[in-house]
């Protein structure tokens, strides 16, 4: 069972490493909407600062949204995907490990590009720590949560836009913790609930999004 | 009596048996509803005292809590149903929960609706980021989403079972949603608004339930109605929907 | 508690809001049930139409 969901983990990135546009789109969609805040909003630095921690967490939640059209597409035209319904291995956990190949190829690189877009957006460098903190910790919630939407879209004409239309509202407790914490940690209460909260939303999400994400599935392709 | 006994309940779960039933239920629904609506409108209107504070304004009230009440039960309601359908595969719940979506919707904007002009003149402002103007504002977006996924998927069967999933997300989300953004409006302080100055008179509490019952009456009627029309889509090559077409309905 | 009509419409200064809000909660029921006995008549009308043409 580890050893299907190792493979699964290593087939995905496999895959992803052949196309590496794709990954990339989602990196510098990221870097876009984050750039266009001070063109939208106006070069001061205090008010970039103040709004730096939503803007980020804002254009991660889009980023990886749209990412998720790809997350079953591909498997599910080819027929792989029947396959993996009709296998011997349960359906949530190669669905685990689809979710966490996603993420490792469109969350992380966001944790890891934020830093330098904190910077360009005038945060100091523990608000920069702490917002890379939190997105390492909630980004993973987002791939989960957005993994039962992909199911349910799957094949579905407008998938693109309905999608959206799924899983944005249920991205929002992900949003006001993430963005939360360094408001918290900046007014001095401490960020130590928001990471603890967001971390629990996560847990939460992996625990109950591959079996939904799987009954998505089975309902798409029945 | 017939009406304890198991097979009567398994027998109305079938949408043949259900859809007359439902006919002969919706009129009746339909004018207790109109009858509390006369009732709680004239006590709402004539009977209560203007509040010393609100003055009049504060009478939208009565249709406005009523409202904003029945658009989360029938959420809750909906989900019920949806999950019903999902676990027993019982035809007609899922249903009855698509016939409760638009219902449900149309309550929820109508809460907000209400909720803006209320606050208008209570707190000089249509729209304030309340906590509970928030979670209301994302519960029709999970209504939008419910009715979108199943507007887009043709195959009904998969698209009340899709839609169905999408519910019970939704229901295991709507405590976090709503514990995350009282959360925040918390940590916004200077935001937050008292809802209610109102020292509520006997004649105010009569008119607002007697409306939360109209308002609920009026759901049951129209659910039931359009229930009527999903199982004649669902089921029209059916022989006895077939009979009944040619028949001119009823 | 009114002294004239024009009173109660007037609403103590609120008319606006206050009927606003009543107007389109009503406006809406009856839209919305304007709609669904229409969806039911049009169905019924369908089927019947091509149990019609089938028999032809």
């Amino acid at each position: 069972m580890i050893e299907a969901m190792r493979w699964m983990l290593w087939r995905e990135i496999a895959l992803a490493m052949r196309r590496k546009t794709e990954v990339l789109t989602t990196l510098f969609f990221f870097i876009i909407v984050v750039s266009l805040f001070p063109l939208g909003v106006g070069p001061e630095k205090e008010t970039l600062s103040q709004i730096a921690p939503g803007v980020l967490w804002v254009a991660a939640l889009l980023a990886s949204m749209l990412s998720l059209n790809r997350l079953y597409a591909e498997d599910y035209l080819d027929g792989t995907l029947e396959q993996f319904l009709l296998g011997a291995q349960p359906l949530a956990l190669l669905v685990f490990s689809k979710i966490l190949a996603h993420w490792l190829l469109t969350g992380l690189p966001l944790v890891l590009m934020s830093p330098v877009l904190g910077m360009q957006l005038g945060l100091d460098v523990d608000s920069i720590l702490l917002m890379a903190l939190t997105l390492l910790i909630g980004t993973p919630a987002l791939s989960l949560i957005g993994s039962v939407g992909a199911g349910l879209t799957l094949g579905v004409r407008g998938g693109g836009v309905l999608l959206a239309l799924l899983v944005l509202p249920l991205y929002i407790p992900v949003l006001i913790f993430g963005s939360g914490a360094v408001d918290a940690a900046r007014t001095g209460v401490g960020a130590d609930a928001h990471l603890s909260i967001l971390g629990a939303i996560s847990v939460l999400a992996a625990l109950l999004a591959p079996w939904a994400s799987a009954a998505a599935l089975r309902i798409s392709l029945d | 009596m017939q009406i304890f006994t198991k097979a009567f309940w398994l027998q109305l779960s079938s949408p043949k048996v259900f859809y007359p039933v439902a006919g002969k239920l919706a009129p009746w629904f339909a004018i207790a509803a109109a009858i509390l609506f006369v009732i709680g409108l004239y006590v709402g209107f004539f009977v209560a005292p203007p509040d010393y504070q609100q003055k009049d304004s504060y009478r939208i009230m009565f249709i406005h809590v009523p409202l904003a009440w029945m658009a989360m039960f029938v959420y809750i309601v909906m989900c019920g149903y949806a999950a019903i359908g999902l676990i027993w595969k019982t035809r007609l719940s899922t249903m009855m929960a698509s016939a409760l979506a638009p219902t449900g919707a149309m309550l929820t904007f109508l809460g907000l609706w209400t909720g803006a002009l209320w606050g208008k003149p209570t707190w000089g402002a249509y729209w304030v980021w309340d906590a509970r103007l928030t979670s209301f504002l994302i519960l029709l977006f999970l209504y939008m989403g419910y009715m979108a996924l199943e507007n887009a998927i043709d195959d009904p069967q998969r698209a009340s079972r899709a839609s169905a999933l999408l519910g019970l997300v939704g229901i295991v989300n709507i405590p976090i949603i709503y514990f995350s953004v009282k959360w925040w409006n918390t940590l916004h302080q200077g935001m937050s608004v008292s809802t209610s100055g109102i020292s509520m008179e006997p004649s105010m509490k009569i008119a607002m339930f007697t409306l939360a019952f109209a308002v609920w009456f009026y759901t049951i009627a129209i659910a039931l109605t359009r229930v009527r029309s999903i199982i004649l889509e669902r089921e029209r090559h059916a022989a006895w929907v077939v009979d009944l077409a040619k028949a001119g309905g009823r | 508690m009114w002294n004239s009509a024009s009173d109660f419409f007037a609403m103590g200064g609120y008319a606006f809001y206050v009927w606003g809000s009543y107007g389109v909660v009503f406006l809406f029921f009856a839209m919305e049930i304007a709609l669904v006995i229409r969806r039911k008549r049009t169905i019924l009308q369908r089927i019947a139409r091509i149990a019609r043409m089938n028999r032809e």
